[in-house]
């Protein structure tokens, strides 16, 4: 029995090593922080609504989840000329789109559902700069990515920068071209954009956690009350 | 007393129909072993499970669309725009998850207790077929969604059919209703998951039960408490089923449900196990995600397809995983039902089937490396091994002798305060920690190592022990 048992743990551990996979910085998601994710949705429009879409999502349901007027979300967040009742949209021609890409941008919806917020946030900060590639950039999680850096401008452009170590080759990205943000105002407007596509990704979700409070005491007093009523109608069964 | 309207509308129902006879044959006055424990639960919870997959999936087809263009996007219109859609499909989603979790256990408790032995072949056999249908019903409603894991996953098993010789193609494309997934086999998909299945599944639970109505509920003594009866003609040992399991069931339901909610409100993708992170991605014909694999619940019969080289093989050996389980009432050669009084050699192979399941089903979430392809055929060996030397070393057992009567053990609600007393030590209460409100101001209770490592001891001990 013992042998089987060393067996099989020796033999999952050997199952287990099959896939290594890049390290991911850990994004600080706080769905509370609503500031943080107002600040998110306006980035998204500044930066990423170009060429992405979140249409699952409409503005009302941003100004109803933050809590703040529907005017202020379309003279502060929305483009010029969109409703408040609209899913949120780009403009661009998805024809333009495969002409200029290569492919269609996929709406980001439910990016954050199916990437994760840690590699996301990764992910937007890991371009560094490859003349080999259409737009000059390739990005250490996701290798020869479509997409050009959208922030090439407020991070600057970083250069892959691979050094010996005695624990063999390491490549960093460092800054070569500073942008016009820090290091540090980078991560926050970054994390915010972050953020905000994991709110979009599931806007009950604030809502969901508040519930389940209430959902499970109730459940927990049903169980006592059940529970009780067990032990008075079994209390002659022996 | 006056008969009034009510009672008397009544009466003309009871004239007409058997309703009071149907309630006592199955509720009132069906006896029940009295020493059910808490393996006996899963039934009844999977009764709810069902209820609950009928309620929240029709209130589902109310929005949803089987049209390829619009499956996906209908599904988050629920998720964000349907008011309460999020907790149905949530309910919905979980439930799947659930339903195997508690068939799994019910049929563990069937192969620990015997309850597959003379005279409950039937039940066993109409359980099974439950079993199949069940993963028919999982498996095309996983279609629905279609996102890229629904999408592939359906490709990957429907391709399976054209491993099979001369007809494979044919059929495939038969099953598909085009070359690749598409359409036409989401809308067949959805009339099998909303009509076909559902219909089947009703029918099949009426056959379990009236079968396990019909020869009586096995117990964990694995004993036949109607060989002792009073002068009524009630069981000794029986008690009848409402109210007592009735009322024990409500219990059940209760620690499930904690369960269930606390999955749908803090955890419902189940770190991608229940809910797959590529199912987030719509279908893509043209785009094979990198690694496809099937649900959780599924991933063992997954693995075992996966561990033989040959495809075809590979597909028998998936399907044989589940004939085997039909023909257990026959391979088993022992008279004993529970394992309480069978030979060490049952438990240790039960056991063993255990953790073979169990890693088969962890494989089967992996990607197939060489090394992982090794393991998972040692652990397919010894699935079948479970099942088809069964007849050989069923016969060498040494049980011990079965009682007659059943035996009493303690529940675990009965044993929890003495156990928590054991782990724990009274100290002195100290000021700085106990402002609690419900703590004594005088002392207070701590965990214990020495007691904790006697409770862990005595507890290995016993299962070794309890293995010979």
């Amino acid at each position: 029995m013992k042998n089987f048992l060393t067996l099989s743990l020796l033999l999952l551990s050997l199952a287990a090593n099959a896939s290594e996979s890049v390290k991911l910085d850990d994004a600080d998601i706080d769905l509370a922080d609503k500031i943080s994710l107002l600040r998110g949705a306006k980035h998204f429009v500044t930066n990423c609504l170009g060429c992405h879409s979140i249409k699952h999502i409409r503005y009302l349901r941003i100004a109803k989840d933050m809590e703040v007027d529907e005017k202020m979300i379309l003279n502060d967040i929305a483009p010029l000329g969109a409703g408040i009742y609209d899913q949120i949209h780009s403009a661009m021609n998805k024809h333009d789109a495969e002409k200029w890409f290569g492919t269609q941008p996929p709406d980001l919806s439910l990016i954050a559902r199916s990437r994760g917020a840690d590699w996301l946030y990764s992910y937007l900060k890991s371009y560094y700069i490859d003349p080999k590639r259409p737009f000059g950039v390739n990005n250490m999680i996701f290798q020869d990515t479509a997409m050009p850096n959208p922030f090439w401008k407020l991070q600057g452009e970083q250069q892959a920068v691979t050094r010996k170590t005695i624990y063999g080759d390491h490549t960093e990205l460092e800054i070569e071209e500073p942008g016009t943000l820090s290091e540090k105002e980078f991560d926050i407007m970054v994390n915010d954009l972050v953020n905000f596509l994991v709110y979009v990704g599931e806007p009950v979700q604030l809502e969901r956690r508040q519930m389940g409070k209430y959902v499970l005491l109730f459940l927990l007093i049903f169980f006592v009350v059940g529970y009780l009523l067990k032990k008075e109608y079994w209390k002659d069964i022996h | 007393m006056k008969t009034n309207w009510f009672t008397s509308s009544g009466n003309w129902i009871l004239d007409r129909f058997p309703l009071t006879k149907l309630w006592n044959d199955h509720m009132a006055h069906y006896y029940a072993p009295k020493n059910f424990n808490f393996w006996y639960f899963f039934g009844s919870l999977a009764l709810l499970v069902l209820v609950n997959q009928f309620v929240t999936g029709i209130l589902l087809t109310m929005n949803y669309k089987p049209d390829a263009k619009l499956a996906f996007d209908s599904v988050e219109y629920i998720m964000r725009d349907v008011h309460w859609g999020w907790l149905i499909r949530y309910m919905h989603s979980t439930g799947a998850s659930a339903f195997f979790i508690v068939i799994y256990l019910h049929m563990f408790r069937g192969l620990m207790y015997g309850s597959f032995k003379q005279p409950r072949e039937l039940v066993w056999i109409f359980g099974m077929l439950l079993f199949v249908a069940l993963m028919a019903e999982a498996f095309m409603g996983y279609l629905l969604p279609w996102g890229q894991m629904s999408y592939w996953g359906a490709q990957v098993i429907i391709s399976l059919f054209s491993a099979i010789p001369v007809i494979g193609d044919e059929l495939s494309l038969w099953v598909r209703g085009d070359y690749v997934v598409s359409d036409a086999t989401l809308n067949r998909f959805f009339a099998f998951h909303v009509i076909s299945v559902p219909l089947v599944l009703v029918m099949l639970v009426f056959l379990h039960i009236v079968a396990l109505h019909e020869v009586g509920s096995n117990n964990p003594d694995g004993i036949d408490i109607k060989k002792y009866k009073n002068e009524q003609g009630v069981p000794l040992d029986g008690i009848p089923f409402h109210p007592y399991y009735t009322v024990k069931d409500i219990a059940g339901v209760g620690v499930f449900l904690i369960f269930f909610a606390t999955v749908i409100f803090y955890m419902p993708e189940m770190g991608g196990y229940f809910l797959e992170h590529a199912n987030f991605i719509p279908a893509d014909p043209l785009k094979t995600p990198e690694h496809i694999a099937p649900v959780w619940y599924f991933t063992p019969f997954y693995a075992i397809l996966r561990a033989i080289p040959d495809k075809f093989a590979g597909v028998i050996g998936m399907g044989g995983a589940i004939v085997v389980l039909f023909l257990l009432p026959w391979l088993d050669r022992n008279p004993v039902r529970s394992i309480r009084y069978r030979g060490g050699i049952y438990k240790k192979a039960l056991l063993m089937f255990a953790i073979s399941f169990l890693v088969l089903g962890y494989l089967g979430t992996q990607p197939a490396t060489p090394s992982a392809t090794i393991v998972a055929r040692i652990f397919t060996a010894i699935y079948f091994g479970f099942f088809l030397l069964m007849p050989i070393y069923t016969r060498w057992e040494k049980t011990k002798p079965v009682p007659t009567r059943t035996t009493e053990h303690h529940s675990i609600d009965e044993q929890l305060p003495a156990l928590l007393e054991e782990i724990t030590e009274l100290k002195p209460a100290t000021s700085e920690i106990d402002h609690g409100v419900f703590r004594s101001s005088f002392f207070s209770r701590r965990p214990s190592p020495t007691g904790i490592r006697h409770v862990l001891t005595r507890f290995a001990k016993k299962l070794v022990e309890s293995l010979d």
